[in-house]
């Protein structure tokens, strides 16, 4: 009885563990293999690889794709990481009663669904295009600029901020630091972890940003790769192995991101819930 | 610093620490406010400003420049909408059978992954997590194809004599929104089965063994020990998982484009569609996004209702 209830547990998370895994296998092998023997159903690793990589690059420019996805990326995670922290420390460390108000305020800012600031913010960018065009409509500044402060960002820093020693700060006013020479000689060294944490985030979501880029970007010169792979994955006659080797080019980034940095990356979503 | 300190007498010391708290009360106000400004006036004005935006012009009719006061007219509209309709019954239909499935299967894997006994618990959890690492288009892609008629899904149910002929996954109204709730199932329980992992690895183990010795079962424990325990951490997901699946966008652009008709649109791309697809009907796209505010106003609401207390 107990044996068949172990045998049944190892034989259910085996076959979760194949569903979550078989896309992945299938589109790397599927990168490997010409388009024919993929509508076939070959799943044993091909020969075509360069072929696939080389009709795709002559084909669409996933290079530069992909330099903009990493330009704007990053760009938005360093913002995100100095404008969240410095706000959830301050929220914290110089705790009012007003400050608790206003930041409750901030956090009904989650509950505003993406499609519904979509429409004002394309107009308010289209008016910012008259006067700064480097920061308007299809400029990677304008996919930045209103996506990289995020409540939830704020919390998660207010949250870890409660964790950390503030007799480090009474150490470091003796010595002299300014107020924001302590949160940067003091709090950011210390809070390395939760920096990490909330940069693997930050980036995992910039990097497959899709609505956003798609109603602010237009030119393809300026698309970033979640477009390009969309656009791809529309057409009527859909060579597989091309955009197989598309998606998996397109998700190195963030598969190394969460393998280099598995730890900080669970740290990171599980803090959030504290 | 330190030579300083002890040079000077006690009473300096005091009076030191007197005037330094007045003035830090002072500082703690202004440089407290200093270090949460950019924030507060960037979400205001990318989050609450474009809203007080939508407001205005969920009340106007016209495109471009061309807009007019159309008092509740957009909102009567909605009533009158059979797309936008079917839209909110779409996005209820995934509310209603997605968010339970993966919510039991994410508890169900994470209660699977605790047992202290289980070989290859790393890898077991790393291979039902890594959907979380795809982007949402990306995994939408793969799906279409291994969703296609002669696609790689059809093949291996035919071949194991489940279906005698292939399921149109992607053009039949009713298998098309499966195949949406099949794909942000595989897509997000290993990611909700993170956090329940974290909340039961916070249980105390006592009170199991507790309640082995007065011979409660294994399902009774889940269900007075395990479920109360977990309960924050339920509507934690439970919440997200509602405000994620009413925002629904990328998976439906580009698995089924909504397809077919209308048989899988969302709210969201509704209102996409609305905006930059058909004559950019800016005033009425204002007031369904509105309707979605309210949608996930409500129904968070209830979800706390229903948690009780959330400190239980």
């Amino acid at each position: 009885m107990l044996k068949a209830k172990r045998a049944s547990m190892y034989l259910f998370l085996s076959l979760a563990a194949f569903v979550s895994i078989f896309p992945f296998f299938w589109m790397i092998v599927s990168a490997t293999n010409r388009s024919v023997d993929v509508t076939q159903g070959r799943l044993l690793p091909g020969s075509h690889l360069l072929d696939n990589l080389r009709n795709l690059t002559s084909s669409v420019d996933i290079w530069n794709a992909m330099g903009n996805s990493a330009k704007i990326s990053i760009t938005t995670t360093l913002l995100a990481m100095l404008i969240a922290s410095l706000a959830g420390y301050g929220f914290e460390i110089y705790r009012s009663k007003a400050k608790d108000v206003v930041f409750s305020i901030l956090l009904l800012s989650m509950m505003i669904p993406f499609a519904a600031l979509m429409v004002p913010l394309y107009r308010m960018f289209g008016k910012i295009t008259n006067f700064f065009p480097t920061f308007g409509i299809d400029t990677p500044a304008a996919v930045v600029i209103p996506t990289f402060t995020t409540a939830f960002l704020i919390f998660f820093f207010r949250q870890s901020t409660k964790m950390f020693p503030r007799e480090l700060l009474e150490a470091g006013r003796m010595d002299g630091l300014s107020e924001l020479g302590l949160f940067f000689r003091i709090y950011l060294p210390t809070m390395k972890t939760t920096y990490a944490a909330a940069a693997i985030i930050t980036f995992m979501s910039s990097w497959n940003n899709y609505m956003w880029p798609l109603v602010i970007l237009q030119t393809p010169e300026n698309q970033t790769i979640p477009l390009l792979i969309s656009n791809l994955g529309s057409g009527y006659s859909p060579d597989y192995g091309l955009i197989m080797m598309a998606i998996v080019i397109s998700t190195v980034p963030t598969a190394l991101v969460f393998f280099l940095m598995q730890k900080h990356f669970v740290a990171g979503m599980v803090g959030s819930v504290k | 610093m330190k030579t300083a300190d002890s040079a000077a007498g006690p009473g300096s010391a005091d009076s030191r620490t007197f005037r330094s708290s007045r003035s830090r009360r002072f500082r703690s106000g202004l440089v407290g406010w200093l270090f949460v400004a950019a924030a507060v006036i960037l979400i205001a004005a990318f989050y609450f400003y474009p809203m007080i935006q939508a407001l205005i012009l969920s009340f106007q009719t016209g495109t471009g420049i061309n807009m007019k006061f159309n008092g509740l007219g957009n909102y009567e509209r909605l009533f009158t909408d059979k797309i936008f309709l079917t839209a909110v019954g779409n996005t209820f239909i995934y509310l209603l059978f997605q968010v339970p499935i993966m919510i039991i299967l994410a508890m169900f894997f994470s209660v699977l992954l605790n047992d202290r006994n289980l070989k290859f618990k790393g890898f077991f959890r790393t291979a039902i997590f890594l959907p979380a690492i795809t982007s949402l288009v990306a995994y939408s892609i793969v799906f279409k194809y291994l969703f296609a008629p002669d696609g790689l899904v059809n093949a291996m149910l035919m071949n194991i004599h489940i279906i005698s002929a292939p399921i149109q996954w992607i053009s039949d109204p009713f298998w098309a929104k499966v195949t949406i709730i099949i794909a942000i199932t595989w897509r997000w329980t290993g990611y909700n089965m993170i956090f329940y992992l974290s909340g039961l690895q916070n249980i105390d183990q006592s009170i199991y063994e507790a309640a082995r010795i007065d011979g409660a079962s294994a399902i009774r424990q889940f269900f007075s020990i395990t479920i109360p325990l977990l309960k924050p951490i339920i509507l934690f997901t439970s919440i997200t998982s509602t405000i994620g699946t009413l925002q629904l966008f990328d998976e439906v652009m580009n698995i089924t484009k909504g397809g077919p008709g209308s048989a899988t649109t969302t709210i969201s791309q509704y209102i996409y569609n609305l905006s930059f697809k058909y004559s950019a009907d800016f005033g009425y796209a204002a007031t369904v996004s509105y309707s979605i505010v309210i949608m996930i106003i409500i129904l968070s609401f209830i979800q706390f209702k229903v948690a009780g207390d959330r400190n239980a």
